[in-house]
């Protein structure tokens, strides 16, 4: 009997995977990142099989050849598990390290973009622009006073 | 000689396996890291040569022919890119040397820099040689792998932070660009690029377009084109400066020599013209109006970076011989001048133990040589002549102008003004930081480490360099061009049989 190939509850299928896995990814917290990631890897690696033509196993002298499957969808959908795992370890990793050093795993906003923000709000000049302090306040900088003239008279 | 095609990827590979085994031998690890890289660059220089003189070369890995099996290409355009990257990324590794950043510290229990780094090489230079679509897939995810681990390197706060931003948005970008390779097979049966040539001709229209923005999507991620861009200023700037330099000089170009390739190879009727125009132009605006705000230089670079990627992509949607001569020559001057400005705000940090404008000052009476390096290669970016950065400015309005029509003209108003803006960025930092008075008294430091400054002084001589060999080098890119646009030599070297 030839299996079943593309059907409309294999796309619903896929359709659930990268749905939940986006809103997933949406999220703050890393290890729900982490799991849409894993979802949304899913639904592809389903995505790029179903690509392929479905059949009998492709073993040469097993299988006739025009029943065979596509066996190239299947040797890319194992080199994606393989990447998709190992960038799974790491944001683990990462995930666990920031939970470490913070004791939480969000991911926060960036200091400094918020400082830009504030200063537009209130319409103020970034510090750098402004000569923070005079030059005398450095003695580098401040050649020493030129020896004054003896005042004669005259 | 096509035998030397794999080399650039399999040396660093073979580099990294013998790094990682000499992991308590610092000296063997540097040893062995400097010998891979300096030989990719020579193969990378003799690869160059054949492909201009006898046309692309092509390996069929294992002997499977083309469409079956993986192919590796260097034409021309590759074979540039390859020498290109391969003279960075060794200046990169002797200034990681030379600062101690590689080995084993306190904060480092594994010496992981090296094998990493001889990794990320790999993925750089398989994504260049890459002749389908899955092995330019996983050249980026060898480059991106690589990436996470350099990015997060000692796993400090800050650097965890913005690097679970840097490995989100990029995973995210694999996937997308792993759907588009599983919709391509699923539409032309091949992804082989020199097959597709001729079946996504049978396509239809929607279909095509489809593809094409996928890819469009996937890369401009990669490249950080706007309004895809916004991930770059916050995760580069915190990570070790070699780093930051490498990542800023080759990654985002790795993204823009794909769009170019796949647009110019796959794509031939330029459907997404405009629309690269039209992103084209606001990445430079937002980007250089973001620099202005900055008051930290890494940042300010970055987002110098993004702006500046905007020009590329220019070049590109204007889908015009010159236009695309323009975008590979400022790919090449970009790449080299980025690295140099990024490993120059190393020293700086190196030297004043900050990048912050706000506590800097008086630099370039306190180092006049970092002052010079700096000027020089700020005045580069900037596009001051007789600088590279002026002719590869140049080469792009030309082509503009010549095109025609509202959008070209518009984009060639806003890349003046950019290039303008990023004048008055460059000087803003020059003021500040090297030609007011000190702010603060700068205790005397050890002297720079000679390796360092001798690294950084070789990337901005290549800079410079790139303006006096200009007349080659656009003869060079305009050949490139030229195949690029034909498209037929690629085809014939990967399929003699002819595409079907």
């Amino acid at each position: 009997m030839r299996t079943a190939g593309a059907n409309l509850m294999s796309f619903l299928a896929i359709g659930v995977l990268v749905g939940c896995g986006v809103t997933l990814l949406l999220e703050r917290s890393l290890s729900r990142v982490l799991l849409g990631v894993i979802l949304i890897s899913n639904g592809v690696n389903l995505l790029i099989i179903f690509g392929g033509r479905s059949g009998e196993p492709p073993v040469v002298g097993v299988t006739d050849e025009a029943a065979m499957s596509d066996a190239l969808p299947q040797a890319m959908v194992l080199t994606a598990i393989v990447i998709t795992f190992g960038f799974t370890a790491f944001l683990l990793a990462i995930s666990y390290r920031s939970w470490y050093l913070t004791g939480d795993d969000e991911v926060p906003d960036d200091v400094e973009d918020r400082q830009v923000v504030r200063r537009a709000a209130h319409q103020e000049v970034s510090t750098a622009d402004l000569a923070s302090e005079p030059a005398a306040a450095d003695p580098q900088q401040v050649d020493s006073p030129a020896p004054r003239r003896p005042e004669g008279p005259g | 000689m096509s035998e030397l095609v794999p080399l650039p990827v399999v040396l660093p590979l073979l580099g990294a396996a013998l790094t990682l085994l000499l992991a308590n031998r610092p000296w063997l690890q540097r040893v062995v890291s400097v010998g891979c890289l300096s030989t990719s660059l020579v193969v990378a220089v003799v690869l160059l040569v054949q492909a201009y003189r006898h046309g692309p070369l092509v390996v069929q890995i294992g002997d499977w022919p083309a469409p079956v099996g993986i192919v590796l290409v260097a034409d021309q355009l590759a074979a540039l890119m390859l020498v290109v990257s391969s003279a960075v990324t060794l200046c990169v590794l002797l200034y990681s040397i030379g600062q101690g950043q590689a080995e084993v510290g306190e904060t480092a229990p594994v010496s992981i820099f090296h094998p990493t780094y001889l990794v990320l090489t790999a993925g750089v230079c398989n994504a260049f040689l890459a002749g389908d679509l899955f092995n330019l897939f996983v050249g980026f995810e060898m480059l991106l792998a690589a990436s996470f681990v350099l990015i997060t390197l000692n796993g400090t706060g800050p650097r965890i932070r913005t690097g679970s931003t840097y490995v989100v948005v990029n995973v995210l970008a694999s996937m997308i660009f792993l759907i588009s390779v599983g919709l391509f097979y699923a539409a032309t049966g091949t992804l082989n690029l020199a097959q597709l040539t001729a079946r996504l001709d049978a396509l239809p229209d929607g279909v095509r377009l489809s593809l094409q923005l996928m890819l469009l999507v996937a890369f401009g991620i990669k490249a950080a084109v706007f309004p895809l861009s916004a991930w770059l200023p916050d995760s580069y700037p915190t990570a070790p400066a070699p780093v930051t330099a490498v990542f800023a000089g080759l990654l985002t170009k790795v993204g823009v020599y794909a769009i170019i390739r796949t647009q110019t190879l796959l794509f031939p009727d330029q459907q997404a013209g405009e629309l690269l125009m039209v992103a084209a132009g606001l990445t430079m605006v937002v980007g250089i109006l973001g620099a202005v705000a900055q008051s930290d230089m890494k940042r300010l670079l970055s987002f110098t970076l993004v702006s500046h990627i905007g020009y590329m992509i220019f070049g590109v949607g204007l889908s015009t011989v010159a236009g695309l001569v323009g975008a590979i020559f400022y790919v090449v001057h970009h790449i080299t001048i980025q690295t140099t400005l990024f490993l120059v705000t190393g020293l700086v940090e190196q030297r004043a133990g900050s990048t912050d404008l706000r506590q800097l000052g008086g630099l370039a009476r306190l180092t006049p040589l970092l002052g010079v390096l700096f000027f020089v290669s700020a005045m580069n970016l900037a596009g001051i002549p007789p600088f590279s950065g002026f002719l590869g400015k140049l080469g792009l309005l030309q082509a503009g102008v010549a095109a025609g029509g509202p959008l070209p003209w518009t984009l060639v108003v806003v890349g003046t003004v950019t290039s303008l803006l990023t004048l008055y960025v460059a000087s803003r930092v020059w003021n500040i930081a090297f030609w007011r008075s000190p702010c603060r008294i700068v205790a005397p430091t050890a002297p720079l480490p000679a390796l360092m400054v001798g690294a950084t002084v070789a990337l901005v001589a290549l800079g410079v360099a790139l303006t006096v060999v200009a007349g080659p080098l656009f003869e060079v890119t305009a050949g490139a061009a030229a195949d690029l646009m034909e498209r037929t030599p690629y085809v014939r070297a990967v399929l003699p049989g002819g595409a079907s």
